[in-house]
């Protein structure tokens, strides 16, 4: 098992046809992902190295019976894209895109939590189910099938500390970029929901960084609910109050949203924090001792 | 982006909330002449993007023109906080009755807006929040719904506003939710509201926050930034297209992705190092993105070391490699780099820069390894130059 991405995935790729849609869409489908389609309105008809396009998500979803979408348009366009895969019926979106107007996900998140459809993203890197199946723009080399569910707000971040868990041997059940907008689709409580389900996942790698009080959420959630280990990081120690660091998300605001009291938060509900990625993988090995393969 | 008072309060009018006749001026005679325009007694109020002007002395009432102008000679060019006083906004002083406090705050927790009042105005809402909770009345509104007109009376009831003005509180916090809605705020803040002594309601200051993702549509809020009031390396960085953000320190940091970067930064003070600044190369960089980063990150004099900290996905390290080679050619830099390549391409990257045999640029591996080098670099430079 892994979550959200599988074997089972059939996706379609809204912004395909574009420069970076063509191109990360070819290496999902090169590492096994099953792409059954791309939307491109006024492009319907056409395909991306045989893979059909559609004018609209509806027709994709028809001819081709897809159950994930991947939105790869540019952020004006992003809110639109998503609405329209949700009414398409589309179970899980995943929007690689960064830079969408905040009023935009006020608006698709409080429209899509009064459905089933799941949101990941948007600002993010998508999901790796290792050995089954890439929604996104992970680099899916570094990493191999395992026990390690990782879920983050950052990128690179998460390919850094998923590289060093792979050099001491382990490997991954799904890695879920959760975007590091201020309004993303799934938080790390919905994500960790599924980890603690999922029977392949025994170990799950939480990063968070500054901004918002997610971490701190989370925290009370795993207490209540997570029977699974859980490591923790977070990246932000030394920004600066009231200054955006990189992600649109990631900010100080007066006291609220600082690393310091994530990581206090994270810890007094007996989540270990790791203070450097390195550390995380330490922390990790330590948890798993043993069932780590050699 | 934040907004100076008075286009805060242009924003707001647009909108349909009461705010007192004002002049904007930029010199002493624009100032007199403004002050001789909107009549006695008026308040020049500084104009800079920094709380507590009151306090500092940035703000005075002028009851003739004599006065007018002596404020405003004193105003202009006036350090507050550190940011000197280039504008100024002279309006209609108010005869106040009662201050109150509203705001509409874009609450990424509860992922809506959060509408606030308070009695309370004219002070420190944080510490009323921290002193006296109940004082404030909030309400989150569904943004599909919006704001309806029973919040507003909610709203005026549940702080304790006046009774005569429950009806006016409530129709200007509608205007202000259209406002925070139309022009796609992540916060509006009016504090004090006032309501003067002929019982009207009218906001006396004006603090707005845009959403920089939005402004793409809003090209009137896009023109009011003021690259001059920004800082020189963030300026340049911005022009080119680079996420920098400017800190105390002495070691230049680049890395790729807003995260790992952040982490980087931790890395480095862990160590005993303290970083000059963030600067995200973004995914994919290429050479010539390299380049202009490594001018950014050396026009800060302060930068004694530089780390690049790249773990590549999309980004390849032979990429990095190229422009770190580029730039070496072009910018000559003096300080000493500590590269770590990682990831995509990271042997092809680190053959070219061994082959380029770049002065005083040093190879490392693990993040954690090229972290304790660079600040032991700083500090010999350091040394060297002291």
């Amino acid at each position: 098992m892994s979550i959200l991405v599988g074997p089972e995935t059939k996706l379609v790729v809204t912004g395909l046809t574009g420069r970076e849609g063509t191109f990360h869409a070819g290496n999902n489908r090169r590492y096994g992902t099953d792409v059954v389609a791309g939307v491109t309105p006024g492009k319907g008809g056409q395909d991306v190295d045989g893979v059909p396009v559609f004018d609209t998500v509806e027709a994709a979803v028809e001819a081709t019976g897809a159950n994930t979408a991947m939105v790869f348009v540019p952020p004006r366009f992003a809110a639109d894209s998503i609405f329209e895969a949700h009414d398409a019926g589309i179970e899980l979106i995943v929007c690689i895109t960064e830079g969408i107007p905040a009023h935009d996900m006020l608006r698709v998140y409080t429209h899509l939590r009064r459905g089933t459809a799941r949101l990941i993203g948007p600002n993010c890197p998508g999901v790796l189910s290792p050995g089954k199946a890439n929604v996104g723009i992970i680099p899916a080399s570094f990493f191999s099938q395992g026990n390690v569910g990782v879920v983050s707000r950052s990128g690179t971040l998460t390919y850094q500390i998923g590289n060093e868990l792979a050099q001491r041997g382990f490997g991954n059940s799904t890695i879920v970029g959760i975007g590091g907008d201020p309004i993303v689709g799934s938080s790390f409580i919905d994500i960790i929901g599924l980890f603690e389900q999922d029977p392949q996942t025994e170990l799950i790698v939480m990063c968070g960084e500054i901004g918002g009080d997610e971490e701190e959420r989370t925290a009370d959630y795993i207490a209540a609910n997570v029977s699974k280990p859980v490591v923790g990081y977070i990246a932000g120690f030394t920004a600066p109050p009231g200054k955006t660091m990189g992600h649109a998300g990631a900010i100080v605001s007066g006291s609220q949203g600082t690393a310091v009291a994530k990581a206090e938060a994270l810890e007094a509900k007996g989540v270990r924090v790791g203070r450097t990625p390195t550390q995380v993988s330490e922390i990790a090995a330590d948890v798993l001792g043993a069932s780590a393969p050699a | 982006m934040d907004l100076l008072e008075y286009q805060g309060k242009q924003l707001l009018r647009r909108h349909g909330v009461p705010v007192p006749e004002g002049v904007h001026a930029t010199s002493l005679e624009e100032a007199t002449q403004g002050a001789a325009d909107i009549g006695y007694p008026c308040v020049i109020k500084a104009q800079v993007l920094i709380g507590g002007r009151g306090k500092a002395g940035g703000i005075k009432v002028a009851k003739d023109a004599d006065e007018a102008e002596q404020h405003a000679k004193a105003i202009l060019g006036m350090d507050i906080r550190g940011l000197t006083v280039h504008e100024l906004w002279i309006e209609e002083a108010s005869d106040i009755a009662a201050e109150y406090y509203a705001s509409i705050v874009f609450d990424r927790s509860a992922r809506a807006p959060l509408v606030m009042l308070s009695t309370k105005g004219g002070m420190d809402i944080e510490e009323v929040a921290d002193s006296d909770p109940d004082a404030i009345a909030r309400l989150h509104v569904d943004p599909l719904l919006g704001f309806q007109d029973f919040h507003g009376r909610r709203l005026a009831f549940e702080a304790g506003v006046d009774a005569d003005v429950v009806r006016p509180v409530g129709v200007l916090l509608a205007k202000l939710y259209d406002a925070f809605i139309a022009e796609e705020a992540m916060l509006l803040e009016v504090n004090p509201l006032i309501v003067t002594s002929e019982r009207e309601v009218r906001a006396l200051d004006a603090k707005v926050t845009l959403d920089d993702n939005s402004l793409f549509r809003h090209t009137d809020n896009a023109a009011l930034r003021d690259p001059s009031a920004e800082d020189p390396q963030e300026q340049m960085a911005k022009e080119r297209g680079l996420t920098y953000v400017k800190l105390d320190g002495d070691i230049g940091i680049l890395g790729n992705g807003a995260g790992l970067v952040m982490s980087t930064l931790d890395v480095v003070a862990q160590a005993g190092g303290s970083p000059a600044n963030f600067l995200d190369a973004g995914g994919g960089s290429k050479a010539d993105a390299i380049v202009s980063a490594v001018e950014v990150i050396l026009s800060d004099p302060k930068v004694a070391a530089v780390l690049f900290n790249i773990f590549g996905g999309i980004t390849r390290c032979d990429e990095v490699a190229r422009g770190l080679i580029e730039a070496f050619a072009t910018v000559k830099p003096d300080v000493p780099f500590v590269v770590r390549l990682d990831g995509t391409n990271d042997k092809e990257g680190r053959r070219l820069l061994a082959e380029a045999e770049l002065p005083n640029v040093h190879v490392e591996q693990t993040m954690l390894g090229a972290a304790a080098l660079v600040v032991a670099l700083a500090k010999d430079r350091e040394r060297l130059t002291a």
